[in-house]
């Protein structure tokens, strides 16, 4: 494997109750990677994603970010268990880039405000050289005209390209799409794809949950196939889509009729 | 300005409607005192139970099992008691039992005075309605949103600032509105610990005038007029808060 590891997993677990949703993801995110993660509604891709910037705690197992653990053992009563302080959790979420489904923009604020929001207040940057990056940032999307309009005026892929946009004006080291396409209308998602795409080409390490296959299988450089809780099967893309080992994978691509290369 | 006044004496004595605040120049001072103090009143406890809402808020929300209680049996004691006998409670039960201190003259005072009584005990009553209409505000901001905040590393006070409240108070704006009129009026029981605000002073008016109907109506008008002050300067909050997509 190529590159020093950003992110990585050991004996990743996560239990909503009785559910018991990943059961051991051992995963190494190195610098450059295009990951896609692909799987059935219910095989956890969603939330391996969000245990990746803890926007879920694990239950079982650690993340690691340059290979230092995140989180600290604190043993209490003869039990040992990982304890995520706040602070530590918002250092690497500052570093790891999210963008969500349902896009999540701050509904109060214009497209600029949003995109300039994390560098003023995490970052803590100035307010012309925040306004400043963000309009490159916006620039970067395709969306500088724009820039003073509120969410609720703007179209779903036009929503998620500011929020591409606002996870970039961070400077992440790692971006996270969590089915950045999903709550689209189709003929929105070519717009928010070519900016992923572009983001691809430039060499940015990316996590992608997605089921545009089509997509994932140009852009990703390596694939994962999630099937209840763990990684059935990972590889090129090549190698994975077209001659899949695990009959659970060659169903799973069965299904998508329109899936061509 | 004179004549203006001077007329009023003429009213009084042509038909006998007695209005001593417009031309006995004693009275009039007495009521405009009053007046200001009513507004004072107001405009105090009016931000200090917003920011007790805001506060009280926040702790309900946190992860400590004991501040949520503390904050709820606050809400209990402050939501569920008349505010007249909160006002007694503080006034003469509270302050009875502090220490009094000797003023200029030598002479033992109590600590607070029963203004800054009638301050603390408003706020507190319409602050712990604050607190569960900023609450109400604040569950019906989406999760995802806080979440799209946590994910560009917030700490939970920050999103709570930058994101929870500004759209938390667009949303809770309408019973905001309602429950500072109701502060608004219910300064008047600050009466009751003779603070001379305009119930307590026209009270004095009509006991040495004999001119109850009068100071009734007048009293009526001004408080329209006070209320429909706090109701236009929200209505402009609320419009300059605006946005596209927000239900207001």
């Amino acid at each position: 494997m190529t590159g020093a590891a950003i992110l990585r997993t050991e004996g990743l677990h996560k239990r909503f109750g009785d559910l018991h949703v990943l059961r051991g993801i051992d995963l190494r995110v190195a610098e450059g990677e295009r990951i896609a993660i692909l799987g059935s509604s219910g095989s956890g891709k969603s939330t391996l994603l969000r245990c990746l910037n803890f926007m879920e705690l694990p239950s079982a197992g650690r993340v690691f970010f340059h290979d230092r653990p995140v989180g600290t053992e604190e043993t209490r009563g003869g039990a040992t268990a990982v304890r995520y302080r706040e602070r530590d959790l918002a250092a690497l979420r500052r570093r790891v880039g999210m963008v969500f489904q349902s896009f999540n923009l701050f509904p109060h604020m214009t497209a600029l405000e949003n995109v300039m929001e994390g560098p003023l207040t995490v970052l803590r940057r100035g307010r012309g050289e925040a306004a400043a990056a963000a309009r490159r940032q916006l620039a970067r999307v395709g969306l500088e005209d724009r820039a003073d309009e509120y969410p609720a005026r703007l179209s779903g892929g036009q929503q998620q390209r500011v929020a591409i946009a606002r996870a970039l004006a961070m400077e992440p080291e790692v971006m996270l799409f969590d089915e950045p396409t999903s709550s689209l209308d189709p003929e929105l998602v070519g717009e928010v794809l070519g900016v992923i795409k572009a983001l691809a080409e430039e060499g940015r390490t990316m996590l992608l949950v997605t089921h545009e296959l089509g997509f994932a299988y140009h852009v990703a450089s390596r694939v994962l196939f999630l099937h209840e809780g763990r990684i059935l099967e990972e590889g090129p893309p090549e190698r994975l889509m077209k001659a899949p080992r695990e009959e659970r994978l060659r169903t799973f691509l069965a299904r998508f009729s329109e899936f061509s290369f | 300005m004179a004549a203006f006044f001077d007329w009023f004496r003429w009213l009084y004595e042509a038909t006998g409607i007695n209005l001593t605040i417009l031309y006995d120049a004693f009275d009039r001072q007495r009521m405009v005192a009053g007046f200001w103090t009513t507004v004072w009143l107001c405009l105090v406890c009016i931000a200090l139970s917003v920011v007790i809402g805001v506060v009280g808020a926040w702790l309900q929300g946190s992860s400590l099992k004991w501040t949520r209680r503390a904050v709820q049996g606050f809400i209990a004691l402050f939501r569920d008691t008349p505010p007249l006998v909160q006002i007694y409670f503080f006034y003469f039960g509270l302050g009875a039992l502090l220490p009094r201190v000797p003023n200029a003259y030598g002479i033992p005072e109590p600590v607070l005075t029963n203004v800054q009584w009638a301050i603390i005990s408003l706020s507190l009553f319409a602050g712990a309605f604050n607190i569960e209409i900023f609450r109400s505000g604040i569950e019906a901001v989406p999760r995802a949103t806080v979440e799209a905040a946590e994910a560009l590393g917030y700490s939970r006070l920050r999103a709570y600032v930058h994101v929870v409240l500004p759209l938390a108070f667009r949303i809770c704006l309408p019973a905001l509105n309602n429950n500072l009129v109701n502060l608004v009026k219910t300064t008047t029981l600050a009466y009751a610990i003779a603070v001379p605000e305009m119930l307590y002073v026209a009270k004095q008016i009509w006991s040495d005038a004999t001119n109850v109907p009068e100071m009734m109506v007048f009293l009526l008008l001004a408080y329209v007029f006070l209320v429909g002050c706090v109701v236009w300067v929200m209505g402009r909050i609320e419009r300059r808060l605006k946005v596209p997509g927000i239900g207001l």
